[in-house]
């Protein structure tokens, strides 16, 4: 049962990165997009994610359920030490949240939009920056539970390049991942070669942010390159990740949407997969070599078997009418076009 | 700012907030089914035209709702670390639950939402209603939790360790169906009061009279029901918190010495250092009476209890008589509005029983608040019910202060714009539905 329980707790968070990852990714675009474009852009992606916003950001909260019931040292060790970094992304998360149904549901669209709209922007930015501050600093290494001053205790268990590089190529790969998902939304041809050039330029600053994350962790010591390179699953992991882009690249202009989102996605799970392989079932890696690991510090056993159980109940609940809501949507938007 | 304190502070904020706009959350949307199905029935574009502006509320109320609840769910740790470390694993089966239940409230309010005339009409009206009722299902699961705190169960506390664990006893606690019960209730009445008051108020201004006459008729009804349901509700929790805590109740009465046919204390200032109430009215062997079904029986008082064990007197007691006294006002408000709909058809049309509800808008919940302040404040020092003090739960960080000053002015800030906005709705209804009478009907 514990398996079921780790394979729930990954899901959600590859669900959450891509999901969520998008939805923030939309904010981002919207924060890199031209006055004369912004307009359009913002009516896009009210489209395209409004139904179904509020149950992309519910996997955070399954993960973060799973953490707390069925592995709850994990979540009070991140939560003292992290403590910083993880208030910052609420307070990302509420302005966000906020923000995004504020500027639609306000019944007079006056001057507050000039309010609304930066505050979802800019908070669409900071949010994911510091998901992967917070993922980044979960296993560098710098948290050290010994530290016996403010300062090493927590700021420096998350201010350091590694986690910030970490914040920043997932910040890329929100827009990334958003623009992909965007260029099946319009209805025209200015617009789609608008979001094809955004996916292409959050896909280079991807690669250059994912390089930093690379030259970073030689910085600070952290044994990167061992674990995407120095076994047989980070390795295929990463030449189906690469081979899969150039793929991506080519059928840009070819019109087929959902083969670009599934390359896309392809892409986002083989990047977690590969960095997230080589030291499970350790989540957390301390200083000073410690770990927490899903497997030794996991709940009572009847509290897991409970948790497997509601969890599997859930998802059958859940997941039929998540991909009802979604299908409806997308197929609707067809008959749209269509009519 | 103490630490300790700045941590207590921010949890009471952002329980303070999220509570209201959960209620409002997970009750609205039932109000909403029913207009909506007097719309489908009747064809009356009226009813259309109400589910409409109070989808709108609902989405503004659940968007806060749904962030302010994330939040909590990572507060719990941030604030309370060594709470979490030992109660995540006994009492989280009510959060994976609610888990599902909140997921699918999402869902279905994507589909409600952005359904209309994209779907078969029964279809897009039950997935409101699947919004209602996973709403309620996820309130009453994270009660459950709650307490789970005041009435710990499903584990053995053994040497300072946490064995044995249940988490299926632990959610089916002794306290989990009177507190369920109780707040489920008070987010109907709390609800139902506010929204009819805001409709009784534009009915008085003569301003889109048969707009807001159905929308207040609604929302009343489902609010007076429930306050009229809630001191039965009231009444099964006392004897309940009695049993199980005590020195909650005694707090609550500011009974402070243990004795047969004790009296019940409304109003007064207590005075916890010379032990005694001043001003208050006594009805000697009432609260005998309510404590025990027995106007002789005896009532424990906090003399029982070290002094270390024993909850802040003062601020329960306040609490527990504002949320009484309100409690009655709004039962004795539903009393008249049921005879006037029953026997005295025109004091509908007056416009002093409208008065009254206009009155009443914020009364629930500064009830449901109150209340609230009773079970959390009642509960301490303890954060598990005599078997972990809140003092040592607190996480070790220093600092808290500034993030309590944060959060504060974050939720401030959105407390002010969602007041703001609901203005704006409530001032647009003659725009966006602006239809003659007649045709309307």
């Amino acid at each position: 049962m514990l398996y079921v329980v780790i394979i729930y707790l990954w899901t959600s968070i590859l669900l959450y990165l891509l999901l969520g990852g998008a939805d923030f990714g939309a904010g981002i675009i919207e924060l890199f997009t031209s006055k004369a474009n912004k307009m359009q852009t913002r009516k896009t992606l009210y489209e395209a994610i409004g139904p179904i916003w509020e149950a992309n950001h519910m996997w955070l909260i399954i993960a973060i359920v799973i953490l707390f019931v069925g592995f709850p040292v994990i979540y009070s060790t991140m939560s003292v030490y992290l403590h910083i970094p993880l208030t910052i992304m609420l307070l990302g998360i509420i302005a966000r949240g906020t923000a995004f149904t504020f500027r639609h549901y306000d019944a007079v669209q006056d001057d507050m939009q000039n309010i609304y709209n930066p505050i979802f922007a800019y908070s669409s930015f900071v949010t994911p920056f510091f998901l992967g501050i917070i993922a980044g600093s979960a296993v560098s290494g710098h948290i050290d539970l010994k530290a016996d001053n403010f300062l090493d205790a927590y700021i420096f268990s998350w201010l350091h390049w590694f986690s910030v590089s970490v914040g920043l190529f997932t910040v890329a790969i929100c827009g990334f991942l958003a623009a992909v998902f965007l260029i099946g939304e319009t209805d025209n041809d200015h617009d789609r070669l608008r979001f094809i050039k955004k996916a292409k330029a959050f896909n280079i600053a991807a690669v250059i942010c994912g390089s930093l994350v690379f030259v970073s962790s030689l910085i600070e010591g952290i044994p990167l390159i061992d674990w995407v390179f120095g076994n047989v699953v980070g390795i295929i992991a990463i030449s189906a990740a690469t081979l899969s882009l150039a793929l991506l690249w080519y059928l840009m202009y070819k019109g087929q949407a959902n083969i670009l989102r599934i390359l896309a996605g392809f892409q986002v799970t083989m990047i977690l997969l590969t960095t997230t392989y080589r030291h499970y079932p350790n989540i957390v890696i301390l200083k000073n070599g410690g770990y927490l690991s899903l497997i030794e510090h996991s709940g009572h056993e009847k509290t897991i078997e409970a948790l497997a159980m509601a969890l599997l109940i859930g998802s059958i609940f859940i997941l039929p009418a998540l991909f009802y809501l979604i299908y409806s949507f997308q197929k609707k938007k067809v008959d749209f076009a269509t009519d | 700012m103490d630490n300790f304190l700045a941590a207590r502070s921010q949890m009471a904020l952002s329980l303070g907030f999220h509570i209201i706009f959960s209620c409002i959350g997970m009750v609205m949307p039932f109000f909403m089914a029913v207009a909506h199905y007097y719309y489908l029935r009747t064809d009356k574009i009226v009813y259309k035209n109400v589910t409409k502006a109070w989808s709108k509320g609902v989405a503004i109320f659940f968007a806060t709702g749904a962030v302010s609840g994330t939040v909590l769910s990572f507060e719990l740790g941030l604030l309370w670390p060594k709470f979490m470390e030992h109660a995540g694993p006994i009492f989280g089966m009510p959060f994976s639950l609610e888990g599902t239940a909140f997921f699918i409230e999402a869902i279905a309010l994507g589909f409600f939402l952005y359904g209309w005339d994209r779907f078969n009409k029964w279809f897009h009206w039950f997935t409101g209603v699947i919004v209602g009722v996973s709403g309620l299902a996820s309130g009453i699961l994270v009660v459950a939790a709650n307490a789970w705190m005041n009435s710990p169960a499903g584990f053995d506390f053994v040497d300072g360790q946490y064995i044995n664990v249940d988490p299926i006893k632990a959610m089916f606690n002794k306290a989990w169906f009177s507190q369920s019960l109780h707040m489920s209730l008070a987010a109907f009445a709390a609800t139902g009061f506010a929204v009819a008051g805001v409709h009784a108020l534009m009915i008085i201004r003569r301003q889109n009279v048969y707009f807001h006459t159905k929308s207040f008729t609604i929302a009343a009804i489902f609010g007076c029901v429930a306050a009229v349901l809630q001191p039965l509700s009231g009444d099964i929790s006392a004897k309940d918190v009695a049993k199980r805590q005590p020195a909650k109740l005694a707090a609550m009465e500011a009974h402070f010495f243990t004795e047969k046919s004790a009296g019940l204390v409304i109003g007064g200032i207590p005075d916890p250092e010379n032990k005694k109430v001043d001003y208050g009215i006594k009805i000697p062997g009432l609260l005998s009476f309510m404590a025990h079904g027995d106007f002789s029986s005896e009532v424990t008082g906090l003399d029982k209890f070290p002094e270390k064990d024993q909850p802040p007197v003062p601020i329960t007691h306040y609490a527990f008589q504002i949320m009484v006294g309100l409690g009655m006002a709004m039962m004795a408000i539903s009393f008249l509005y049921f005879l006037a709909l029953w026997k005295k058809k025109n004091w509908l049309q007056s416009d002093w029983l409208l008065k009254l509800f206009v009155a009443a808008t914020p009364l629930g919940f500064i009830a449901v608040e109150a209340g609230w302040t009773v079970t959390e404040v009642g509960r301490q020092p303890w954060i598990i019910y005599n078997v972990m003090r809140t003092a040592d739960a607190v996480t070790p960080m220093p600092g808290i202060g500034y993030s309590f000053y944060m959060f504060t002015l974050m939720y401030f800030s959105l407390a002010a714009i969602v007041i703001f906005m609901l203005y704006r709705q409530i001032k647009m209804v003659p725009k966006l539905y602006d239809l003659p009478e007649k045709a309307q009907k």
